[in-house]
């Protein structure tokens, strides 16, 4: 049986919109990170690879198995969903320990392992009290120990760490990355690439549904670097500040605006570009009325990467 | 025993009945547990019992003065006119349309899907919770109301109820009860996963049951009331349109009438059984 998750030209379409599009993708076991932007194909992603959803087009599975086959499947995958909602009037041990007595354990069986899975994130002493009165924080802690209570060989967890505080954060990176270690399939998704980083063996870069970029922190990196990126000039003269753009390296396009007040760039290096527009304005030769990218979702991406290693290019 | 036969029968022997029989249980229990007396459905609590409160506040008011031959007509036309027509039936679409469509609502019905459990499984499970809530409210309901209605004539209510006809009256009503929960919980389960609004079905399942009795025998297999009809215990004389709920155009025997709303019902398990294999969850839809 293969260790890894496999997608296979996965798309999903709801009705005409565009969840994810052609996802190739083999992920041995480890920590994976989803990063990328609200409304990027994370969530989908993560969904068909729980059989929430279902896919328009491709195959995918999860370690060989099918989640067609419940039984097999949700055995060895735990998913901790961010819906924030959960089954009316439930205490946090009900909520964790009636999943497991739906995996067809004994009473002692789903009592032990809930007792387990609460202490290990930390809400023994809350775990009676009805959940509509739990913090954003502990809501999400019992759902993290819903997902793992069971052992699963592979855990997949939606914006885990929305609502934390910066103590129970730390506890759960350190938590997630204990579990990578043992040989754990654990995918994470986050907008914030930052808060991921330090603890991921890989990262899964998405925007708009497709994803652009996969490997170590440090390859998707470059490899998002590499990719020109769109940015717009407002500027007096634009013809000239076109002719001391062509005198750059990393830039690899300079065309006029329609309406003549301003130039479209394609850098490969946006931070050297600043840098040098910064000298233009000091200088006076052209006077620069305002910059602003014009590829959102390349621009969105870039400003998860500069947070992460403080934006040196 | 020929060999497709016998590869259907070891096919059938190879799958985790036990397995299955102890989710089936597990569901049934925590559904009973979280649903079977929740202050949300009081309404339907009220459709239950609304009679109840009537025919004691009879028994308390009229003590001595009715007659029992006369009574037996009204708890006939009660029952007939009023749980199985709209008690039972609109019970049913409160307690079965909230067993999947209600959980998407409240957007925890991916905590079930994301379990070891095959989803036929769970929507057996599901039903049965909801048969046994709907029958223990409506069952009890139609007890207290049978009992209300003859103890107090004293000891001659007894007698009819434990010694007389009045026994096999009270099983029919509530073997009654027992079909036509199982029946229209069935119909307004696949209702539920059908469409997200189930009360327009809802409605023109009801038109087509209260005409039902004038439509083609064939037709009337399909529907709950028609089948019910030929186990009612007592005939209620009935004029105008109230004839139409009265009508038995052809004799059927009991027992072809009960195998009739048992294989509706699991006509329809299976429908929804095929559907819940493709449901899916958006939420964001609902």
């Amino acid at each position: 049986m293969s260790d890894h998750i496999v997608f296979n030209e996965v798309s999903k379409f709801y009705g005409e919109v565009l969840g994810v599009n052609r996802v190739s993708l083999e992920l041995p076991p480890g920590i994976t990170s989803l990063v990328g932007p609200n409304g990027s194909g994370k969530t989908t992603l993560m969904n068909l690879m729980t059989g929430l959803i279902q896919p328009t087009r491709g195959t995918l599975n999860v370690m060989g198995l099918n989640p067609r086959d419940a039984y097999e499947f949700f055995r060895a995958v735990g998913y901790c969903t961010q819906f924030d909602s959960f089954p009316k009037a439930i205490t946090g041990w009900e909520f964790v320990y009636d999943g497991l007595r739906l995996h067809g354990m004994s009473h002692k069986q789903a009592a032990d392992l809930t007792v387990e899975a609460l202490t290990r994130v930390n809400l023994g002493e809350a775990a009676h009290r009805k959940v509509a009165g739990y913090s954003k924080g502990m809501r999400q802690k019992v759902r993290l120990a819903q997902a793992i209570a069971h052992h699963p060989s592979v855990l997949v967890l939606d914006e885990p760490l929305n609502g934390l505080d910066p103590m129970a954060r730390a506890e759960s990176l350190a938590l997630f990355h204990e579990l990578g270690k043992q040989g754990m399939h654990v995918v994470i998704s986050s907008h914030v690439l930052e808060e991921v980083d330090r603890i991921s063996d890989r990262v899964v870069l998405m925007t708009g549904g497709y994803v652009i970029a996969v490997g170590n922190i440090h390859q998707v990196r470059q490899e998002v670097r590499e990719k020109p990126m769109q940015i717009l000039v407002r500027c007096a003269r634009p013809e000239l500040l076109a002719s001391k753009i062509f005198e750059m390296d990393h830039c690899v396009e300079a065309k006029l605006h329609a309406d003549g007040a301003g130039v479209f760039v394609r850098t490969r290096d946006v931070d050297q570009f600043y840098t040098v527009i910064n000298k233009i304005v000091s200088e006076g030769t052209v006077k620069i009325e305002a910059i602003s990218p014009a590829d959102d979702d390349a621009n969105a991406i870039y400003q998860y990467l500069i947070g992460s290693d403080g934006g040196t290019a | 025993m020929t060999g497709k036969a016998l590869q259907l029968k070891n096919s059938v022997l190879r799958q985790p009945w036990r397995l299955w029989f102890t989710q089936i249980r597990s569901i049934v229990a925590l559904e009973t547990r979280r649903n079977l007396f929740s202050w949300r459905s009081w309404w339907v609590y009220f459709l239950a019992f609304a009679p109840t409160a009537i025919i004691m506040l009879h028994g308390l008011f009229d003590r001595g003065r009715g007659r029992m031959d006369e009574d037996t007509m009204v708890m006939a036309a009660i029952f007939q006119f009023y749980y199985l027509r709209l008690g039972i039936f609109f019970g049913a679409v409160g307690i079965f349309t909230s067993l999947i469509r209600g959980e998407m609502v409240e957007r925890s019905l991916h905590y079930y899907l994301l379990a070891p459990v095959r989803r036929e499984v769970l929507l057996v499970g599901k039903f049965l919770a909801g048969t046994i809530r709907a029958v223990t409210l409506f069952g009890s309901a139609v007890l207290v109301c049978f009992l209300g209605m003859y103890l107090p004539y004293g000891s001659a209510g007894q007698q009819f109820i434990f010694d007389g006809p009045g026994k096999a009256q009270l099983y029919a009503y509530l073997g009654i009860t027992i079909l036509a929960c199982l029946g229209y919980g069935a119909l307004f389960l696949l209702f539920s996963m059908l469409m997200k609004n189930p009360t327009p079905a809802a409605l023109v399942l009801m038109g087509f049951e209260f005409i039902s009795s004038i439509l083609p025998p064939f037709i009337q297999n399909f529907s709950v009331s028609a089948n019910l009809r030929h186990l009612l215990p007592v005939a209620v004389p009935a004029e105008g349109i109230f004839t139409l709920l009265t009508v038995t155009t052809e004799p059927v025997p009991a027992w072809l009438a009960v195998l009739g709303v048992l294989l509706l019902t699991a006509a329809v398990l299976v429908i929804s059984c095929r559907r819940i294999r493709t449901l899916e969850i958006s939420y964001t839809t609902e």
